[in-house]
């Protein structure tokens, strides 16, 4: 009997972090829904062991359903049946376990039937559902919808769709068009007040819509007619049960094929507004967007872990000169640099998750009452870590999980092309991570002036102050050299005030950011559990290579460079 | 219609895939001390039978009744996280060292003492012992029809179930009125996996003599939510002659366990040529494997 998260005990270190206590503690308010609910927890021990306990069910589930389906649901994938979506046989058997294990809803309030679970573990049952299948974690993964509902929408609209989330409908969320991809500012989307028919009705096209025949949708739309930007976008929820939204096609993928891409027709399909009119995209799809980027993390840590098990397997096991390739330096190599990267990724995943919880469990905290002083600088403080360290968490790690899944296919050689290792299916679901939710393209436009204003740089220099212990000194002395190339590097490219230079030099100088900030957290850790040390090592080896790569990349270039790169265009 | 009064009967059985030197006592008994507890795989799947029961017929209770030492309470437990509402915990000396017999005695003078139920499912066998026997000797102890080997609970109507069994040449369709004993066979659906509110709502759940032992600061729980004490009985619960019980009730004496570990010692290696192929076939067909 597999268990993906008891297999995995780098999973419990990052549920136990110190700061997990102070997490449950706000968002349980004191454990003050201990005699209300009978699955409450009593205390903070309780509360770890009941998450412990929940993600071993997510562990078992997909240990022996999940994963073992998802082959099949890869060669089989979804199909469209009279303008509805029909899910491949083991999607339909994956989605009614995970019903039936009450694991739908896991971060809602338990007055809507939820588990009420902070971001932290959350994430952690995404990463583990990610390794069993990463398209069928998009399908699951979609509940993070309801968080925006349960931020935004009226009591009553909570009321109304948040138990049935609970009970195990999907969601998606509606934003992307034939011409709005990147630039949802275009959407085009047309939703109307129909004063006959009391209700809003949405009318146009949705393309590239994950899930788009889930129960319950999330639809950007214009609700002001003439405008063109973001300004006239407001957010609705359209219920499958009204009818008025036709599936017209599913795309044909390169991966995660079980996770059905569709292309939506609404033909007056009745919706409720959620929140105010005008601040669909501008402040609902902003969090909307956050949301998902964590949960993209969490899919290409997941991914990633599976990456890494199958290349160790095949490693240990392959024989090719008299001996297992594992003992090859080319091959060993490759290895302890794709678990380093892995337990990277993973650490901030975690820190981001924490982040967040923090943020978002004082600003529930906030609506209930007012937040003394040091609390409301605390949620501050935590908003802008959340806002800086989510596209550093998505753009990096899904950039290791496409670097990992390249490795693992190639440590597997010829059988690695074939569709006989599961290698396979994981190096082609592993193309996306980088690419939605924003590219990486994108999250570093998110994060770069994380790296202009100096913020990244202050988060450093909290992580160097950190109390560890003496063997670790030298670890340190290497990431505060790799810190002063960081710092000259940024310092030139801003000098310039050049946006465009700046532009150019973005992705180098957020990597950089990345990657010490990356050695810190494996560092922290090594230092809370000595079995972190040998991933510590070979990070901040690989960290420091790749930081005087780019320093020196960025030492020897000039604006008048730019010429040779671009592109003139008739 | 107001739903079923469910009884599954279960065992906390050593996992017999991990058997080592130890695994047996010098009586003849297993040593369970040695071996990981797991809950029966075939009695999951009878759990799975009655939880579809129950969730078909609102109102169904499913109440785990086990006998085994202190720990078993552990399957009661689990049964209560997939969605079992109780269970009774059957644990005393005079049990230990019980056959097939005595066990079959002991859980149906328990079930004379629970009374009232209408359907009884027990897994086909226990991993331990491979008898399949305790299922059938209950319900002829109680007098009532058994239907073993079942698969699949069709349908409950008027007093009557009908089931599809799993028979060596092919499947069988029965009906059969309640009360009843059913033994369910590996072959039926795998029992679902524990759900996070039930466990959370559950997992503090003990019997008496667990609560000996359990964390001071919870004890009020145990007046709060009466649903957390797991029913404990000894033989003092159950109307029984002490003949019949443990080891003395026990006809069966195992003499000796091996371990049996199958091994191919003559490895052959047989490359993909035309002449290695060809040998490989005569071989085959003159040991008529194949032909």
């Amino acid at each position: 009997m597999a268990n993906f998260y008891t297999d995995n005990k780098e999973l419990k270190f990052h549920l136990t972090h110190p700061l997990m206590e102070k997490i449950v503690r706000l968002k349980e308010r004191n454990f003050e829904e201990k005699d209300k609910y009978d699955y409450a927890p009593m205390d903070y021990e309780d509360a770890i062991d009941s998450f412990d306990q929940v993600l071993e069910v997510v562990g078992d589930i997909c240990g022996n359903i999940i994963g073992p389906n998802a082959e099949g649901i890869d060669a089989e994938g979804p199909k469209v049946v009279d303008g509805h979506v029909v899910y491949a046989s083991g999607t339909e058997k994956n989605i009614e376990a995970l019903r039936k294990a009450g694991l739908m809803g896991m971060s809602l309030p338990r007055k809507y039937d939820g588990l009420n679970f902070p971001i932290v573990p959350y994430i952690m049952a995404a990463d583990i559902v990610s390794r069993a299948d990463a398209g069928f974690v998009n399908i699951w993964g979609l509940q993070d919808c309801a968080e925006t509902i349960n931020e935004f929408a009226s009591e009553e609209q909570k009321a109304k769709y948040l138990p049935r989330v609970c009970a195990g409908e999907t969601m998606a969320m509606d934003l992307t068009e034939p011409d709005a991809g990147s630039d949802l500012q275009a959407v085009q989307l047309k939703a109307t007040w129909s004063e006959a028919k009391g209700t809003w009705l949405l009318n146009g096209v949705k393309r590239f819509i994950t899930n788009g025949d889930g129960d319950i949708s999330l639809v950007l739309a214009r609700s002001e007619a003439g405008t063109k930007d973001g300004r006239g976008l407001s957010m609705y929820i359209y219920d499958k049960k009204n009818g008025g939204v036709t599936v017209r096609r599913i795309e044909h993928k390169m991966g995660i094929i079980g996770s059905p891409t569709c292309e939506l027709v609404f033909k007056d399909a009745p919706a409720e507004l959620v929140g105010s009119r005008k601040m669909g995209l501008i402040k609902y799809v902003m969090a909307l967007m956050n949301g998902a980027r964590l949960g993209i993390a969490a899919q290409s840590v997941g991914v990633s872990e599976a990456a890494y098990r199958e290349a160790l397997a095949y490693a240990k096991e392959r024989m090719q000169f008299g001996k297992a390739i594992i003992r090859f330096p080319a091959v060993y190599e490759m290895l302890t640099t794709m678990k380093a990267k892995l337990d990277a990724s993973r650490s901030l995943l975690y820190e981001t998750a924490r982040f967040v919880d923090m943020y978002k469990t004082y600003m529930h905290i906030s609506e209930e009452r007012k937040l003394d002083n040091e609390e409301r600088d605390e949620m501050k403080k935590y908003q802008k870590l959340a806002d800086l360290f989510t596209p550093l968490a998505k753009g990096i790690s899904s950039e290791f999980c496409n670097q990992l899944a390249y490795e693992a296919v190639q440590i597997h050689g010829g059988s690695g092309f074939m569709k006989d290792y599961p290698v396979e299916r994981i190096y082609r679901d592993a193309r996306i991570t980088s690419i939605y939710e924003g590219t990486t393209q994108l999250q570093v436009v998110a994060a770069i002036r994380g790296v202009t204003t100096g913020a990244y740089l202050a988060q450093i220099r909290e992580y160097e102050a950190q109390k560890i212990s003496p063997e670790l000194e030298s670890i340190r002395r290497t990431l505060i050299i790799l810190t002063e190339e960081y710092e000259e590097a940024v310092a030139k490219v801003n000098d310039t005030n050049d946006a465009e230079f700046i532009d150019f030099h973005a992705r180098r100088l957020v990597e950089m950011a990345g990657y010490i900030i990356m050695s810190y957290l494996l560092l922290t850790d090594t230092n809370r559990d000595s079995s972190f040390l040998r991933s510590t090592k070979t990070f901040v080896k690989f960290a420091k290579a790749q930081v005087k790569a780019h320093s020196e990349f960025i030492r020897s270039s000039s604006i008048d460079d730019l010429g040779s790169y671009k592109f003139e265009l008739n | 219609m107001s739903g079923y009064k469910i009884i599954v009967l279960a065992k906390q059985v050593p996992d017999t895939r991990n058997v080592g030197k130890d695994a047996m006592k010098a009586d003849g008994t297993i040593n369970r001390a040695a071996l990981p507890a797991i809950f029966n795989p075939e009695d999951l799947n009878a759990l799975e039978q009655a939880l579809r029961i129950k969730d078909q017929f609102p109102g169904t209770t499913v109440t785990i009744l086990t006998m085994g030492p202190g720990r078993a309470a552990e399957i009661i437990r689990e049964g209560m996280f997939r969605g079992a509402d109780d269970g009774i915990l059957l644990t005393d000396r005079a049990f230990a060292g019980s056959d097939t017999l005595a066990t079959s005695y002991a859980l149906a003078q328990t079930l004379k003492k629970i009374a009232s139920f209408d359907l009884i499912i027990a897994g086909r066998q226990a991993i331990d012992g491979d008898t399949a026997q305790v299922g059938p000797q209950v319900a002829e102890k109680l007098g009532l029809p058994q239907v073993t080997y079942v698969e699949e609970i069709r349908s409950i109507e008027n007093g009557k179930v009908t089931m599809k069994r799993r028979l060596e040449r092919g499947v069988e369709v029965v009906r059969c009125p309640m009360p009843l004993v059913i033994t369910v066979n590996g072959s039926a659906p795998d029992c679902r996996a524990r759900n996070a509110k039930l466990l959370m709502r559950y997992k503090h759940a003990k019997t008496v003599s667990e609560l000996q032992i359990a964390n001071e600061d919870y004890m009020h729980l145990y007046n709060d939510r009466p649903y957390l004490n797991i029913k404990e009985w000894t033989v003092q619960d159950i109307d029984s002659n002490p003949e019949e019980l443990g080891l003395a009730g026990s006809p069966t004496k195992v003499k000796k366990v091996d371990n049996v570990v199958l091994q191919a010692k003559e490895a052959k290696i047989i490359t993909s040529s035309d002449e290695d192929i060809n040998l490989l076939m005569r071989e085959l067909i003159d040991s008529h494997t194949i032909g």
